[in-house]
Parts: C-alpha cells; sequence; structure tokens
C-alpha cells in the first residue's frame, strides 16, 4: 500500500515537472518575439545589421522614435485610431446596452424573434461586396464613420450583456417600478450601476477591436490622412518589405530601417498593453460561457 | 342564439386578447425604444447586404442600382464552378479549415487541460497573462512581427539558421510555408486565449470525481484523460460546432496580409479572391456570387454540424 501510494507521487512529480516545463516554454515562444521587437526598436541600426540579439541590444537609442515622430504621419494615424476607439467604443456601447436590455426583459412581446434576426447575423451574412455597397449608399465611404457605424453591435458582445442583465433579480427592477420609475430611469440608475465589471468588460473588446480596426479602412477610407495606424503598420512594415500583393507606397523612397519598423510596431501596441491589466482584471468568465449559448 | 353568443364571446374574447398584447405593447413602450435603433442597426448593416446579394444573379451596374440592373441568372455561379481558379481556391480554404481543425483546435484544449493541473496559482496566472496578450493583437501586429523576424534580410530566424549551419529560408515568399506560417500564427494569436472557456467548464467538475479516481490509484495523467476531458465535453463540442460553422471565416485580414504574388496558389481563398475581384477589379456581381457560395456552404455546415450533434444526443448551439 505504502509503496503504491509512494509510485503514485513519483509519477505526480514527474507528471508536474513535464507540465510546468511545456507550459513555460510555450509562454516563452509566445512572449519573446515581443521582446525581441521591444528590444530591436531601442538599437542601433549598426548593431541590427552586424550583431544579432534576441532579447536585448547592447546600446540603447531612441534613434528609431525620433524619426519615426519627426514627421506628422504617425501623429496623425495615432490621432485617428484614438479618435475611432474613444468614440467607437462609447457609440458601440450605448446602443449595445440598449438593445441588450430591451432583450432581456421576458415580459416584452416579439422578443424572441428580434432575437433569432440577430443570432442569425452571425451565422450567415451579406458578405463584403453587398455590405460595401451598403456602406456606399448610406454616405459612408471616405469617412472616419465607417469605421464605427457599419459595426455598431456586436452580436457576441451584445449576447454577453443580455444574458448578464438577464440574471440581475427581476425585484430590484420591479420594486423601482412601483415606485413609478419608467424602464429608462430603471436601466440607467438601477441596472447599470450594479453591471459595472459586465459593463467595463464589454466596453474593453469594443476598444481591443477599434484600435485594431484594419480591414473596413482599407475597404472604406480612400484617403491615406485618414488611416488609422494598424493600415500605417502594414504600409510601413509589411509593404515595405518588398513582397507586397496590391503593388502600392513607397516607390519613390527607400524602405524603412529595421529599427523604425520595430517602433512603429511597437507604438501601434503599446495602447492595448496599456489596458491590458484592466483587461485582465475584468474577464468575466461566466459571462464568455453563457454567450456560447446564444 | 346559442351559437350566436359563442361567436360573441369568440369575438370578445379576441378583442380582448388584442387589447392585452396592446397594452402589453404599450406597457414596453419605452423598452421598444430602447431596441429600436439597435434593431435598426441590424436591418440596414446586416439585412440590407443579405438582400442585396440579389446582384449575383444580375449585371450590376452601380449607376443602375438594384432595380434597374440587367438579370442574368446564374451566369456568374457558372463562370465560378467552370474557372480554372475555382479550385485552386476551393482547395485552399479547404486546406485552412482543415489546418484549423485538425492543428490549432486541439491546442487551447490540451493547453487548458495542463493549466488546470498547475498547483501554483501564481505561476498559473503568470502563463495565462502571457499567453493571452496575442489575442489583443492586430493580425497587422502579428504579421508585422512575424515578417521581421522571418525576412532574408537580416530576420533573427534565418540568422539563427545561418549560425547554425543551415541554409537561410525564404519564409515569405515560399509557397511550401504559407501553411505552417499560417497555422502557427494562428495558435500563436488564439490558442491562449481559447483556453478561458475550457478552464471556465473544468472549474464544475466535482472535486469528488477526482478522490475516487486517486483512491482507485489513477494517475494524474488518467484522471486528466477520464474525468477532465468527459466533463468538458460539452463546451468542445459547441465550439466544435461553431468552429466549422466558421468553416469559411479564416480571417480576411490574416491572409490578405500574409498573400503575396509568389504564393497566391496555396494562399488565395474566398475572401481575398472576393476582394480582388469586386474591389479591386469593379466586377461587382461576380465576385458577390463568390461571396454567396462561400456563405451559404457555411450556413449549410453549421446548420448540419447541429443536427449532427444533437443525433448524438449532445447539446447543439440552437
Amino acid at each position: 500500500m505504502a509503496k503504491k501510494r509512494k509510485r503514485i507521487s513519483t509519477g505526480s512529480a514527474v507528471f508536474d515537472v513535464v507540465n510546468y516545463s511545456l507550459l513555460l516554454l510555450f509562454a516563452l515562444i509566445t512572449f519573446i518575439p515581443f521582446v525581441h521587437v521591444v528590444g530591436s526598436s531601442f538599437a542601433t541600426s549598426a548593431e541590427v545589421a552586424n550583431t544579432k540579439f534576441l532579447l536585448f541590444p547592447t546600446e540603447f537609442t531612441l534613434t528609431a522614435y525620433k524619426y519615426i515622430f519627426s514627421t506628422d504621419t504617425i501623429f496623425r494615424a495615432l490621432f485617428v485610431s484614438v479618435l475611432v476607439t474613444v468614440g467607437g467604443t462609447l457609440w458601440s456601447m450605448l446602443f449595445s446596452t440598449l438593445t441588450a436590455y430591451g432583450l432581456s426583459r421576458r415580459d416584452l412581446v416579439g422578443r424572441r424573434v428580434i432575437n433569432f434576426l440577430i443570432v442569425f447575423t452571425l451565422l450567415f451574412n451579406g458578405g463584403m461586396i453587398p455590405t460595401f455597397l451598403v456602406v456606399q449608399q448610406t454616405g459612408l465611404l471616405n469617412s472616419l464613420w465607417a469605421l464605427i457605424i457599419p459595426v455598431t453591435i456586436n452580436a457576441f458582445n451584445m449576447i454577453i450583456l443580455r444574458s448578464f442583465f438577464m440574471n440581475i433579480p427581476t425585484s430590484l427592477e420591479e420594486s423601482a417600478k412601483i415606485d413609478g420609475a419608467n424602464d429608462f430611469s430603471i436601466l440607467f440608475r438601477i441596472v447599470l450601476p450594479i453591471s459595472l465589471p459586465a459593463l467595463a468588460t464589454i466596453s474593453l473588446f469594443y476598444a481591443v477591436t477599434y484600435w485594431n480596426t484594419y480591414m473596413h479602412a482599407i475597404l472604406y477610407l480612400a484617403d491615406a490622412d485618414k488611416w488609422p495606424v494598424q493600415v500605417l503598420l502594414r504600409q510601413i512594415v509589411i509593404l515595405a518589405s518588398g513582397v507586397n500583393y496590391d503593388g502600392a507606397a513607397f516607390d519613390d523612397v527607400p524602405p524603412p530601417e529595421v529599427t523604425v519598423k520595430m517602433a512603429t510596431i511597437v507604438v501601434a501596441t503599446l495602447p492595448i498593453l496599456l489596458v491590458y491589466p484592466f483587461l485582465q482584471k475584468y474577464f468575466a468568465k461566466g459571462a464568455l460561457l453563457g454567450s456560447v449559448k446564444g | 342564439m346559442g351559437t350566436s353568443t359563442v361567436i360573441q364571446d369568440k369575438n370578445t374574447l379576441k378583442k380582448k386578447r388584442k387589447s392585452e398584447t396592446w397594452k402589453k405593447l404599450r406597457k414596453n413602450k419605452y423598452l421598444y425604444l430602447m431596441i429600436a435603433p439597435g434593431l435598426i442597426y441590424f436591418l440596414i448593416y446586416k439585412y440590407l447586404p443579405m438582400y442585396g446579394l440579389i446582384i449575383s444573379f444580375q449585371d450590376y451596374k452601380p449607376y443602375q442600382g438594384i432595380m434597374g440592373s440587367e438579370w442574368v441568372g446564374f451566369e456568374h455561379f457558372q463562370r465560378l464552378f467552370t474557372s480554372p481558379e475555382f479550385w485552386m481556391i476551393f482547395k485552399n480554404t479547404l486546406v485552412l479549415f482543415a489546418l484549423q481543425l485538425l492543428i490549432y483546435f486541439p491546442v487551447p484544449i490540451i493547453l487548458s487541460l495542463m493549466l488546470n493541473e498547475v498547483r501554483h496559482s501564481l505561476f498559473k496566472r503568470g502563463i495565462q497573462t502571457i499567453v493571452y496578450i496575442p489575442h489583443f493583437m492586430s493580425w497587422v501586429v502579428i504579421v508585422s512581427i512575424s515578417y521581421v523576424m522571418l525576412t532574408l534580410d537580416g530576420g533573427i530566424i534565418n540568422e539563427i539558421l545561418d549560425s547554425i549551419g543551415l541554409s537561410k529560408i525564404n519564409f515569405l515568399l515560399n509557397e511550401d510555408w504559407f501553411r505552417p506560417m499560417y497555422i502557427l500564427q494562428v495558435i500563436w494569436r488564439e490558442a491562449g486565449w481559447g483556453t478561458i472557456i475550457f478552464l471556465a467548464a473544468i472549474t464544475a467538475v466535482d472535486p469528488q470525481l477526482y478522490e475516487a479516481a486517486r483512491m482507485d490509484g489513477a494517475g494524474r495523467f488518467r484522471q486528466m484523460w477520464h474525468i477532465t476531458l468527459p466533463a468538458i465535453r460539452n463546451v468542445i463540442i459547441i465550439l466544435l460546432i461553431l468552429k466549422i460553422g466558421d468553416v469559411l471565416e479564416l480571417g480576411f485580414e490574416h491572409v490578405y496580409l500574409l498573400l503575396n504574388s509568389s504564393n497566391r496558389n496555396v494562399a488565395e481563398i474566398f475572401d481575398t479572391y472576393v476582394y480582388v475581384a469586386g474591389l479591386q477589379q469593379g466586377q461587382f456581381s461576380y465576385s458577390t456570387a463568390v461571396g454567396f457560395f462561400k456563405g451559404g456552404v457555411g450556413l449549410v455546415l453549421v446548420v448540419f454540424a447541429n443536427w449532427l450533434a444533437k443525433k448524438f444526443n449532445e447539446e447543439g448551439i440552437y
């Protein structure tokens, strides 16, 4: 008996060592590329070209950052991205919350039909070209609104909010109703204040999506001065590698130096990393799980 | 007289019911007001494009609009199915989908089983914090980092290959490297984040089950295999159905960023083809037909997968 228990615990120890090592390895592989990019962005061009390093350069310099901030191109792109992220998140949260709360109320006639209409858009959609034509017809082409209005409500996010609201005890709402409050004041004065974790989570999801927006920008925006930072990043890093598909940009200027590319990646990523601790804090695991079933 | 009272009763009942529905609608007028903007959004930007799919049966001219354009029946679909490119794109799309299903899909499940066995919560949280990060990066950032690391022109990976005596590899332009690069990037970006849902499901497992298994002398691996994995089967199946529903949603942004004229034979998929044919070459009707075909196949597959799950007495997604 004792012997058996010992064997199990040895096996268990081996299991732990293998398990911890593999997880650590996976995390390192995930993380090292980011460190490499940050390290390279602070290196001198000479060091990047001659002595290869994986993590940190021996000599730190801000040359690459000075270079990218010397023109207003990146400032303009960052400004567009911040504007779209802040404005878009507020816009999306307003309409997602209103819709989610309305649909969370069980006594609403027609709620099933509307729910189905919304869930169905997750399974089927008109596709890129018909959507483009609608965006065009509604006059949004080449306007920053094109990055926001066509994605006003993410059905998944709305469903997460809705299931959160559905779990709030109805007694709270009913007592407010008896006091004569209407649905708007119930939502804004009673429901929303106790839903802050869910609101924070969904806001961050929206904010990340807006910050990362890229496809809609290349679909709907023709003017380069309206490009958000992701499109600029693609121009600087990917198209300038000379393997681009559509043959745009950088024909007349020499390709940017490696350190400049690295610094641009860092600048395009930094805001996300700044909000990341908040993202971590508000992960509503239960809410996510609840959302899988519509 | 008897029948007339019955009819009268029926009428009043109908009226009563009608007025009750009306009352309910009136009572909830503010709720409808709340839903209205959201509903209008879905109608305009989700359902209007579905109506717009009819241009795939037309010879759509922008200045003539949907009303004025000429009907051509299935001409565009015929052109699609007989085009030599169709099979290339179809195959490329299927291969990437198979890679997603066979190589990517199990990774978050395995990772969450492994994370679940970690008993030091600090270590566990540390690993989680790190592996969630890439999910929040855009595809542009993920692909950009891959580019600067993989390029022949001084990329660190090729320098390492060179320094250990191997020959350099042109990852970015080589057809053979497109698929591995694609799936590794998918794993890098999504595998960590994908564990959240499985880890949440695992917390619901009854600890007594492990206790009992230990009494029976089951080792850690056997416990993982026989208790944890079956316990999250439902979640796995639901996510599998959703994944199959996404069959042809392989990520326009991701693939488009990797696509170049050297790897087009393996990298061109329906989404990128629609973009190039539709928006760059202006063949609106033809590219809409391509998109319609893709979306239709996706819808059929998700309905089929759901039906299959129910047939085997599993919970489906609806």
